[in-house]
């Protein structure tokens, strides 16, 4: 199995595994895209009730080719329902929002409901009428890479990679839209046509992720790769690439895993991909991540314990405290026995002064300067060497204590 | 509408109904809070919850599931808080991520369960099975009042019948720190309504209502009866307690006519086969909502000019 699932990954599986594996890849990669896009201007949720609308125009378009006389499983001809029906979902969501009182969360719900419940209404009716006969059409909701035909491939393959391009073209104008919708339009940016653009292009991503990932699991393609993006980046340009390369990441190695597990969903298997990266993003990210947050706090107390023992030590106080001796007597401060070693005694009389001329100051000045005390901050960072002597003179000679 | 309908017709309709109005009463306040979508990320999330509890349990009872449910859902609320607050998400994003993702973790502990050879299915989580909670023992109008018969009831009916219940005695008891905080969170604080506290409740009684008529009716219903009956309500009036039954109206409704339409329609257009009971009550809210966006007497924003539009 792992050997299946390696030989996916390096493209050794076959011509039609290769095909799906870069469909897959590609596909993420312009999801990741275009997810980042929707992202930045807030509107994540809608692709949710794009992706449920699919569902009604797969089946009719299922039904409408049977009674024509095929076997209705021509994929071009599902998909080209499924986008139909999408837009229709769309235009219902934008009527409902802009006609109505209602909220953009209550249109999405309602259209994604109601759409959905039609759909499995449709495909109760399908089971009828093919009476017997696996229709397929249910792999359409989780996805299904397994014995997948090569023309079913290609046309993904294809699909996937015509978005990717799209939102290579289009990032510039897209993210300046994303990002700030009045300068997009003062630099002559048709701001309504951008927004129409990038619904188009979630519309032809989930569309063409529908065989691979599944109309129920699409958005978290669409939404978790810019989200995982967002712990390793503060600029929106990486983003949406970082974004892409989480996304194709995630389609590559699920679709890989699939092949070698035939018989789980490959959306799933995709979808739980992208959330490990997701996660590996929320606890290592430097700036962001849980992990450099803990280390973080962990350095401030050890710097508050170590100047709270040095002060201590200046007023010929016993350190009790069991953390703050052993940080003084790591660093060859402090003696077994709680006395001060003569670099520690050195040290202490430091932080005396520093915190005698910082009262001095204090006492002076209430500026953005003064405000930065914080117990921590050595007065030689702030002030300027010639105003630290006029503080020294103020506070006499030899007198620290006198403040 | 004698024997065949009490037996075959009558639990599924009431089953339907309740499901509606438990999910509709805490989905009117949802709507109001912007919060409108929490029905979705409920539904999704508890499939995993219902899975490792069958898991664990190794049958398919209703105790645990609806305890696996309800600890999934506390995981949920608690990892889209995490998430929001540690890596500073805005909450739609948060929830996007979560949901999909235990959602995807839940199909893929449903594949390891389905090993094992029992039925319970992703198709069954989506669109429940409303049609099959026949009463056997009943054999007309009369059984009704007989204990032996009621005895016989499928379990779901009496167990959703209570969830609405709860639910519809917590919104009396609790309609005025509710309304409260919905409306004005700054203001109920002010006069000591424990604004944080209600929101959660309010969260709470969203999920029990999903829990509950998950199993029975799948997760269709549950997020088309928290969304459709309380918007095309809200378009309906400006007041709040107006609106609360409009929506309870119009849950009924949907269930009843969804079902009836899903039973009886194809045969009625020749067909011999019925068509998704689940489905069709999804779609019958969506016509009504789809109704009240055109007609509503309040589907303006305030200020905005009826007749000029």
């Amino acid at each position: 199995m792992l050997d299946q699932a390696l030989s996916a990954l390096l493209l050794q599986a076959g011509w039609n595994a290769t095909l799906v594996a870069l469909g897959a890849a590609l596909l993420g990669a312009a999801a990741g895209g275009a997810g980042a896009f929707i992202f930045l201007r807030k509107r994540a949720l809608v692709s949710d009730a794009v992706a449920h609308a699919t569902l009604p125009g797969v089946a009719l378009a299922f039904i409408v080719m049977v009674a024509l006389g095929g076997d209705g499983r021509s994929l071009a001809g599902l998909l080209a329902g499924a986008a139909g029906s999408a837009w229709l979902g769309l235009l219902a969501v934008d009527r409902l929002t802009r006609r109505t009182r209602l909220p953009e969360d209550a249109a999405i719900g309602a259209v994604l409901s109601v759409f959905f419940g039609a759909g499995v209404v449709l495909l109760t009716v399908i089971q009828t009428m093919t009476a017997g006969r696996q229709a397929g059409l249910e792999s359409f909701l989780l996805g299904a890479t397994a014995g997948m035909l090569l023309e079913d491939a290609v046309v993904i393959a294809l699909g996937a990679a015509g978005c990717a391009l799209a939102v290579v073209l289009l990032r510039r104008p897209m993210t300046l839209v994303a990002f700030d919708p009045g300068f997009a339009a003062s630099t002559g940016v048709n701001v309504a046509r951008m927004d129409l653009a990038m619904m188009g292009l979630v519309m032809a991503v989930t569309v063409v992720g529908l065989k691979i990932v599944g109309l129920i699991l699409i958005v978290a393609l669409l939404i978790v790769p810019p989200v995982a993006a967002r712990f390793w980046t503060e600029r929106t340009d990486r983003l949406v690439a970082i974004a892409a390369g989480i996304g194709a990441v995630s389609g590559w190695v699920g679709a890989a895993i699939s092949a070698a597990a035939p018989d789980l969903p490959t959306g799933a298997v995709i979808v739980m991909v992208a959330f490990a990266l997701f996660l590996a993003g929320l606890l290592l990210s430097p700036a962001r991540g849980v992990l450099a947050a803990v280390l973080r706090r962990r350095r401030f107390a050890r710097r508050v314990h170590r100047r709270q023992g040095l002060l201590a030590l200046a007023h010929d106080e016993p350190i009790l405290e069991p953390l703050t001796r052993r940080l003084l007597r790591r660093e060859g401060l402090l003696r077994a026995d709680g006395v001060p070693t003569e670099g520690g005694r050195a040290e202490a009389a430091k932080a005396r002064l520093d915190e005698a001329r910082w009262a001095a100051m204090r006492a002076r000045r209430d500026d953005a300067e003064a405000a930065r005390y914080d117990g921590l901050t050595p007065i030689e960072t702030v002030l300027a060497p010639d105003e630290i002597a006029e503080l020294d003179r103020r506070l006499g000679p030899r007198a620290p204590e006198g403040a | 509408m004698g024997a065949g309908f009490v037996q075959l017709s009558l639990p599924p309709i009431l089953i339907g109904v309740f499901a509606a109005v438990a999910c509709a009463l805490p989905g009117n306040f949802l709507l109001l809070r912007r919060q409108a979508l929490i029905g979705d990320a409920i539904s999704h999330v508890v499939l995993p919850g219902i899975v490792v509890a069958f898991l664990a349990t190794g049958s398919i009872s209703t105790w645990p599931m609806l305890l696996g449910a309800a600890g999934a859902a506390v995981v949920a609320v608690v990892m889209i808080e995490a998430i929001r607050r540690l890596g500073r998400i805005e909450s739609g994003a948060a929830m996007g991520v979560i949901f999909t993702a235990m959602f995807a973790g839940g199909v893929l502990l449903l594949e390891q369960a389905g090993a094992s050879g029992v039925h319970l299915d992703v198709e069954h989580a989506l669109y429940g099975n409303l049609e099959s909670l026949i009463w056997f023992d009943a054999t007309g109008w009369g059984s009704l009042l007989d204990p032996a018969a009621l005895a016989g009831l499928p379990p779901e009916l009496p167990r959703m019948a209570g969830a609405t219940a709860l639910i519809a005695l917590a919104t009396r008891l609790f309609w005025r720190p509710l309304t409260l905080a919905t409306f004005d969170e700054g203001f109920a604080r002010s006069v000591g309504v424990p604004a944080g506290a209600v929101g959660f409740g309010l969260v709470v009684a969203a999920a029990v209502a999903a829990v509950a008529a998950f199993d029975a009716v799948g997760s269709i219903i549950v997020i088309a009866m928290f969304i459709c009956p309380p918007a095309a309500a809200r378009l309906m009036t400006d007041r709040l307690t107006a609106q609360v039954w409009w929506s309870v109206g119009f849950a009924v409704v949907s269930a009843v006519l969804g079902y009836v339409l899903a039973g009886y329609g194809p045969l009625w257009l020749g067909s011999r086969h019925a068509v998704s009971a689940a489905g069709m009550i999804a779609v019958v809210s969506g016509l009504i909502l789809a109704l009240a966006a055109g007609f509503g007497p309040r589907r303006k924003r305030a200020g905005e000019n009826l007749t000029a539009a």
